[in-house]
């Protein structure tokens, strides 16, 4: 039986200010969602409570995974779990070569277990396998030998993002903007990755204010978010028709929560 | 000129740094000889005696311990005022006789040494291992055809006996006896240490390596090194440094002399890691000459207080120095660590990298000095100092002087202070680490660039001693 990520009436607060205000969304693995909405509508909020971010304020709904109670579960635990996200902007770690951090990552995620200090996945094994995905995603291993997105141009971290993926293998993934800031032939090569990591044992969860991504990687169901909630699902066709013509119809069948919206966007 | 930072971040973790020594120690019943407590002229003449060393040599000694009664004690750095120079022992032999093949030294200093990775050491290099344990060298060996080239790596009282005339040629020219209070007690007390010297145009393409151990409660350790490198010569000696645990206060004070002359390199790494009631207290300093590079790569973890600023003399055209430091003060502790750069001739260049992580109560300084003599002109000078602070109770100052009688010259100096931040230790806890797997890995990141210049086991030995002092530090 497949797994359910079940996202229930999620309410989170940043610094006393309500972002999410009741998201309900359930992802099976093998699925593909897509989260469209305009900026600030509470995305990548999402994104990051989901995995673990410690500077959201769960104010009400719940998380889980396989009836796991995924809120109680620190980042590094629910990475265990089976959990990823592919951040929008990922940080750089300096003095950390890329293979290093990927023999510890893929060590901890495949035995939920280890403590640290323990035994990391034999050298021999990790550096096929390492060696076999960046072909595959076409990243140049020597980059396995570089400082961890240090120097990277914005397209490398984003591939960076989908080795991640691919090595770790998570029953559910988020790509939190995965495509933006990358030029047609690096959405294509990402895209294609995406393609060749989803499977019957993969939920995936693609946030996106373009079409480009999904047109290779076509969801099941489209969803849009607006002032913190999920207003509208629908399938592919939903993120073809937001992304030719806009979200005005969007905002004209829900006024309330465009109002909301708009509130914010001037804010900010 | 002083940047006192102390950074609000995260709530204060309870487990310290240096939390980790190798916390275990030997029966000290086996002594040859043990000093009563306290230092006087008896004390220093007994040493003398013990070792049978040439008049000219008590004679500096007796001369040493009046500049030490002399000088008053330093009121800057650290706070010293605990140390009582009354209550320590200062001269002790653990082992009669020099030893030259492992399987001769005695059961439990071998047992120590097991602990410690010697024997490994020694299998993977094929350079002499120097290993002081308490005030006698008792261990060493020398691969013969180093000892064909004519090169000479013993301990310090074997130098003065065997070598006189070289010895005593260098001996106390590069640090006077009168530098510094503490410089003074070593030139008085002093037992041990390494001596090398290394002939024209000899290049040794292995590190030369020696481990020092403090292993007896309230003992001083007084090792005294001095190392020549001849012109055109080159070589690599390691020093690795570990203490075990005890509840009052040792005191380490050790003088490093090294000559470089025209032409030749030379490096000289440290790790230190002494338990956190050590007082170490060092004075290295080298005189590099024509066309020379000195290097110094100096590694501090550990003890209660670390005075030690490492420094290079430029004294002829052409001449560089360089020094490389990575200093990490965990609960309790103050690292008061840098390094001294001067420029005595023109076209000479010197560049310090120092990185310093400071963690709980721990405090962590850098103190520096670059000094540009008149007429030196067209030198250049290249100081970087980064911090990490890894909590809100840890602080870590930047003390960078600069004199210079020269205008012709350049000098930059960057300093920088970094938190070890939210959006990194969330990066790498969502791939499955750990908070304190996280924070280890951003720590060992920041000191990278400083520990890939260490030789390979001396590199896996740091990063194990970092992940050691960030385990169960955090959550």
């Amino acid at each position: 039986m497949s797994a359910i990520l079940k996202i229930c009436d999620l309410r989170v607060a940043v610094d006393g200010k309500p972002i999410l205000k009741g998201v309900n969304l359930e992802i099976r693995q093998g699925e593909i969602h897509a989260l469209m909405g305009p900026n600030g509508c509470g995305k990548s909020t999402l994104a990051y409570v989901v995995a673990g971010h410690p500077k959201y304020e769960i104010t009400g709904g719940s998380i889980e995974l396989d009836g796991i109670n995924v809120l109680e579960l620190d980042p590094c635990q629910r990475a265990r779990l089976g959990i990823f996200l592919a951040f929008q902007y990922p940080v750089t770690i300096p003095g950390v070569k890329v293979s290093d951090f990927l023999r510890h990552a893929v060590s901890n995620v495949r035995n939920p277990d280890r403590k640290e200090g323990e035994g990391l996945i034999p050298m021999k094994d990790f550096r096929k396998e390492l060696k076999d995905r960046m072909s595959e995603i076409d990243i140049d291993s020597e980059f396995a030998r570089r400082y961890l997105n240090d120097g990277f141009s914005g397209g490398e971290k984003k591939r960076m993002e989908i080795l991640q993926l691919s090595l770790l293998r998570p029953r559910f993934a988020i790509l939190d903007e995965t495509d933006s800031g990358l030029d047609s032939d690096a959405v294509r090569a990402v895209s294609e990755g995406i393609n060749k990591l989803h499977g019957p044992h993969m939920g995936v969860l693609i946030i996106t204010h373009h079409e480009r991504l999904l047109e290779f990687n076509k969801p099941s169901f489209t969803h849009v978010m607006l002032a913190g909630k999920i207003v509208e699902t629908g399938d592919a066709s939903l993120a073809h028709d937001l992304h030719a013509n806009g979200y005005a119809a969007v905002r004209e069948r829900h006024p309330t929560e465009a109002a909301e919206q708009e509130a914010v966007t001037v804010k900010a | 000129m002083s940047t006192d930072v102390a950074v609000q971040e995260r709530e204060d973790q309870d487990v310290g740094v240096g939390d980790y020594q190798f916390g275990f120690h030997d029966s000290t019943d086996n002594y040859v000889f043990k000093s009563r407590r306290g230092l006087d002229r008896e004390i220093v003449y007994q040493i003398s005696e013990l070792k049978k060393e040439p008049k000219w040599m008590r004679d500096f000694r007796i001369s040493s311990l009046e500049t030490f009664f002399e000088k008053p004690m330093p009121h800057w750095g650290g706070d010293l005022e605990e140390i009582d120079f009354q209550n320590i022992f200062y001269y002790m032999k653990a082992a009669a006789n020099l030893e030259k093949s492992w399987e001769d030294v005695p059961d439990d200093i071998r047992k120590t040494y097991d602990r410690l990775g010697i024997p490994e050491a020694e299998k993977k290099y094929l350079a002499g291992v120097k290993a002081q344990y308490e005030s006698e060298v008792i261990y060493g060996s020398l691969q013969e055809d180093l000892e064909k080239q004519g090169v000479i790596f013993t301990d310090t009282d074997s130098a003065l006996r065997d070598h006189p005339d070289l010895f005593r040629e260098y001996f106390g020219k590069i640090i006077p006896a009168n530098d510094n209070k503490f410089a003074a007690l070593n030139s008085a007390v002093w037992s041990g240490g390494s001596f090398i010297y290394v002939p024209p145009g000899v290049k040794i393409d292995f590190p030369l390596q020696a481990y020092f151990r403090i292993n007896s409660e309230n003992m001083g350790q007084f090792e005294r090194t001095l190392i020549i490198v001849d012109e055109g010569a080159s070589a690599h000696y390691v020093e690795g440094c570990t203490a075990p645990t005890y509840s009052s206060d040792s005191l380490h004070s050790a003088v490093v002399e090294i000559v470089v002359k025209r032409g030749g390199r030379f490096r000289y790494t440290t790790i230190q890691n002494w338990s956190n009631n050590v007082f170490n207290l060092v004075t290295k300093r080298a005189m590099a000459y024509g066309d020379s590079l000195m290097e110094w790569v100096d590694g501090n973890l550990g003890s209660k207080l670390t005075m030690k600023y490492p420094a290079i003399y430029l004294m002829e055209p052409g001449a560089r120095g360089e020094t490389l430091s990575i200093a990490f003060a965990n609960n309790g502790q103050h690292q008061d660590a840098g390094a001294k750069m001067v420029h005595c001739a023109p076209n000479t260049s010197s560049r310090v990298v120092s990185k310093s992580i400071s963690k709980g109560s721990g405090r962590a300084s850098y103190r520096g000095l670059v000094k540009v003599e008149k007429g030196a002109t067209n030198c250049k000078s290249n100081v970087v100092c980064d911090a990490l602070i890894l909590d809100s109770k840890s602080r870590s100052d930047t003390y960078p002087y600069i004199e210079a009688e020269d205008d012709q010259i350049s000098i930059e100096h960057e300093a920088s202070v970094s938190k070890i931040g939210e959006e990194q230790l969330f990066y790498l806890m969502s791939r499955g680490m750990t908070e304190a797997e996280a924070s280890a890995m951003i720590v060992t990141g920041f000191i990278e660039p400083l520990v890939k210049e260490l030789p390979m086991e001396y590199a896996v030995e740091m990063n194990r001693l970092i992940e050691l002092q960030m385990e169960g530090s955090v959550g």
